[in-house]
């Protein structure tokens, strides 16, 4: 019994490898694995929280739950851009911790074979990929493809600092 | 496989079966070992709970526990049966701790998932020993054949077969089917005799009738006989074959099984005379009504008596209660959303208020209920102790009592677990640190035992748990010097008062005590006890007076899951204060405030003057309302010091669910004065504040 739960189990990741969900901020496109995604709702009332870290906008209610939401705009230190009804919350679960990603608009879901999928370039100074994994190539476009779990945790110590 | 699977439920049944048999053996245990004797109804209980907890996990497989629960039944059994004088109750106590101690570590390494690989043979030669003692005691032939078969007893009687036969079935007998079902177990499984009652047992209700060989299983020649021949149950049922065969098939251990089903019902029928006979027999020996006769019966009369009690309850996985609440608690807010729905506003709707109100009280009543079926009395936590106080006066040859008060008073589950090891390095502090020997006790005048009281009571909101010594008290001298060598001292000793001097004692690595023994001293055990009750939003106090004693105070909240509060705004934020820790809000008057050269805003509130925090200053919350005289002030106490909130005005109260803050967020930062959030009547989500923390901003 086990052994066929195990196939299914299989078959799951299988249809989510390699697809992506991809959305834009400002000018880049930017693709976050499906299975991270939980849902994608439209802006909300936020409740902010203080002493946060700028990028961390707040909880919203989501049908009883509460979940913060990040700003990733303000995440990797772009400018800040009033919310339209194009801005969308991506709902993601990453390590059963859940977390809206605030972006300018969604785009589609993808399916990025490995072969278009390469490193990003490696520099010393000046160039922050911190938070891309790898970038993707489809077609003409470029879509750099999000390490999430970079997203939660890295150099928040840093930021706190920053913050006080 | 298959077994690992149904083996779950039934193990996780085992050990909280077993861990709450133990637990009562120990309190029976030391309840009657205060009086100084075992009361022939505790030597009953006892010796029943030994049998069930030797059964369980015989069937379960654990045959350490299984063995030691054994011979501690043997011995149990001599006391009930011989009723031997002159017997040490002390070193029996000891020996029956040691035992329950041992069982209680094996079951903690199954529940770990360890393998069950203690060794109780030490534990079992002692117990015989003792039985070999008081059995030389007592010289009645009967005890001296006991020695020779321990079972003897039990089954003295010239009986060739056994029945058991349910009353109520009796005039149904027409309709079955009847089955012979051999069955043989796997070689080297071990008590076969239980098992094979394992496997009558779960056939229980499905056999309107039956009878087996051998007849009686509670004989250890049984199991061998069980082993060579295969155990064969005659049954009279009305289930089908397979229905039979299912139940049967999933015995463990269980090597092959022959199931046939006879086609007549001789096979009884022809019992049924010599059956009678039996009955004819037994009902003699009835009115025989020797000794062992009656003991037995009273023994049986009990049993089932305590079964039938045990009827009216039910144990319910907590996660299922915290699930309940957790729907409660959406309801309670759906509630309030449904009744404060905007949509509402400004219509004249008397049957609706009518029904909200019905609505209204419904789920207030519920949630009361939700919030009570979580309720666990403090009893099973404060009778541990006794043990922990028996056990180290004796070590430490301290005399001491534990009395204690209002063990009836019930808190919430959660909180019951957070509070047991807290209170368990209390009472050890208490007698280790507090307690003086009995010749210091002498030479200050005292009495020569010492007394620790453990009390509960409800205040409010919060229950109490005091832990009170008589002993030496705590000496401030002492309790300076160490924390300057540790340099835990933050101000200078002038200037502490006694409380902040005692409250030291609560800094992690501070320990009077210069040695370490074995029950304290290491330094860890107070500060752990600030955090566990911390944790729960809890606070501990002390107070203390040289050569009289040490009081302990911990205040717990009844419940941390749903609050009164009252919601404010600060612009277009919300806050919700707990209506308990408020003490009244108003509208300031001008001439009333007060302002320092540093810019301290203050507020005189008849004579008395209070600093005010400025909410939307706090948490950067844009607001129209800065002046005082605009807004409202809210003055909540906390531990006898108050502050005035200001927040632009009141929202109302309402009964709000506490939700802890997305992990994620906490992870970040912990944000100062703020214990959680809830969501309000609209869906719209507000910031729980938290005034201790407020307060000591």
């Amino acid at each position: 019994m086990a052994d066929v739960i195990e196939n299914t189990m299989e078959l799951e990741e299988d249809t989510q490898t390699g697809r992506f969900l991809t959305f834009s901020l400002g000018r880049e496109s930017y693709g976050i694995e499906i299975k991270y995604v939980t849902e994608i709702i439209g802006i909300q009332a936020i409740t902010e929280i203080p002493e946060l870290p700028e990028y961390v906008k707040g909880i919203i209610n989501l049908r009883g739950k509460i979940i913060p939401v990040m700003d990733v705009r303000l995440r990797f230190k772009k400018e800040a851009r009033e919310y339209n009804d194009r801005t969308c919350v991506i709902v993601v679960d990453i390590k059963d911790v859940s977390i809206g990603l605030i972006v300018d608009s969604v785009s589609e879901v993808l399916t990025i074979p490995e072969q278009g999928i390469v490193e990003p370039p490696k520099m010393n100074k000046g160039f922050n990929n911190r938070y891309i994994k790898n970038i993707g190539k489809v077609g003409n476009d470029v879509k750099l493809l999000l390490d999430c779990e970079k997203l939660l945790t890295e150099d928040e110590l840093e930021d706190l600092s920053e913050v006080q | 496989m298959s077994n690992g699977f149904v083996n779950e439920p039934m193990l996780d049944l085992f050990i909280f079966e077993s861990m709450q048999l133990i637990e009562q053996m120990e309190s029976l245990i030391i309840a009657n070992e205060r009086s100084g004797f075992y009361t022939s109804d505790a030597i009953n209980e006892i010796f029943r709970i030994m049998h069930t907890i030797k059964g369980s996990s015989a069937m379960m497989l654990f045959n350490t526990i299984s063995t030691l629960a054994h011979s501690m039944e043997d011995l149990f059994f001599v006391l009930r049966e011989d009723k031997p004088q002159n017997v040490d109750y002390t070193d029996l106590s000891d020996l029956v701790f040691e035992g329950l101690d041992f069982i209680k570590v094996e079951i903690h390494k199954i529940r770990n998932g360890d393998e069950a690989d203690g060794n109780p043979s030490e534990l079992i030669n002692s117990l015989r020993v003792f039985q070999a003692s008081i059995k030389g005691q007592d010289s009645s032939p009967e005890a001296m054949n006991f020695a020779g078969q321990t079972d003897s007893h039990e089954n003295p009687s010239p009986e060739k077969q056994q029945y058991y036969i349910s009353k109520v079935s009796r005039e149904t007998t027409s309709l079955q089917n009847t089955f012979q079902a051999t069955l043989r177990f796997e070689p080297d499984c071990g008590m076969e005799n239980l098992r094979a009652f394992g496997v009558v047992n779960d056939l229980g209700d499905l056999m309107e009738e039956y009878y087996h060989v051998p007849e009686d299983l509670d004989h250890e020649d049984s199991a061998r006989a069980i082993g060579e021949q295969g155990f064969t149950l005659f049954l009279k049922t009305d289930r089908s074959w397979e229905e039979i065969h299912r139940v049967l098939i999933q015995t463990i251990y269980l090597k092959d099984l022959q199931l046939t089903q006879a086609q007549n019902s001789d096979l009884l029928n022809n019992q049924d005379l010599e059956r009678k006979i039996l009955l004819e027999d037994s009902s003699d020996k009835v009115s025989d009504s020797s000794n062992r006769d009656r003991v037995t019966r009273d023994f049986e009369g009990k049993e089932i008596h305590s079964a039938v009690t045990q009827q009216s309850i039910i144990n319910v996985s907590v996660a299922k209660l915290d699930q309940l609440m957790d729907l409660v608690g959406e309801m309670v807010i759906a509630e309030a959303m449904v009744i404060q729905n905007p949509d509402l506003n400004g219509l004249e709707l008397d049957n609706f208020q009518k029904a909200a109100r019905q609505l209204r009280k419904i789920t207030s009543e519920m949630q009361d209920m939700v919030m009570a079926i979580r309720m666990v009395p403090l009893t099973a936590t404060f009778h541990k102790m006794h043990r922990i106080v028996r056990d180290m006066g004796k070590k430490l040859g301290k005399e001491v009592q534990l009395e204690i008060i209002g063990e009836e008073t019930e808190v919430d589950k959660n909180i019951i677990e957070h509070i047991s090891d807290p209170l368990m390095h209390l009472v050890r502090n208490a007698l280790d640190h507090g307690i003086e020997s009995a010749e210091d006790r002498q030479a200050k005048g005292k009495v020569q035992g010492g007394t620790i009281s453990l009390e509960a009571k409800n205040a409010g909101s919060d229950v109490l748990v005091i832990v009170k010594d008589d002993g030496k008290g705590l000496s401030k001298d002492r309790i300076l010097k160490k924390a300057r060598e540790n340099g835990l001292l933050y101000k200078s000793e002038g200037d502490m008062t006694d409380k902040e001097i005692f409250n030291l004692i609560f800094l992690p690595g501070f320990s009077t005590k210069d040695s370490v023994s074995e029950f304290s001293g290491r330094g860890v055990g107070m500060d752990v006890v600030t955090k566990n009750i911390e944790t729960v939003g809890g606070s501990v106090s002390i107070a203390s007076t040289l050569d009289k004693g040490t009081t302990i105070t911990l205040a717990i909240p009844l419940t941390l899951a749903i609050i009164d509060g009252m919601n404010i705004k600060v612009g277009n934020s919300r806050y919700t204060i707990p209506i308990i820790s408020i003490k009244e809000s108003f509208r300031p008057k001008e001439e009333d405030i007060i302002t320092d050269p540093d810019s301290h805003e203050m507020i005189m509130v008849r004579g008395r003057c209070y600093p005010i925090l400025r909410l939307h200053e706090l948490y950067g919350v844009k607001t129209e309302i800065i002046d005082f005289v605009d807004g409202i002030i809210i003055m909540v106490e906390h531990d006898k010091k108050s502050l005035c909130v200001f927040a632009d005005e009141l929202l109302g109260q309402q009964q709000v669910v506490v939700k802890a803050l997305p992990e994620y967020i906490q992870r970040l930062k912990k944000i100062s004065g703020l214990t959680g959030c809830t969501l309000l009547g609209d869906g719209s989500i507000s910031l729980i504040l938290d005034t201790a923390g407020l307060i000591s901003l």
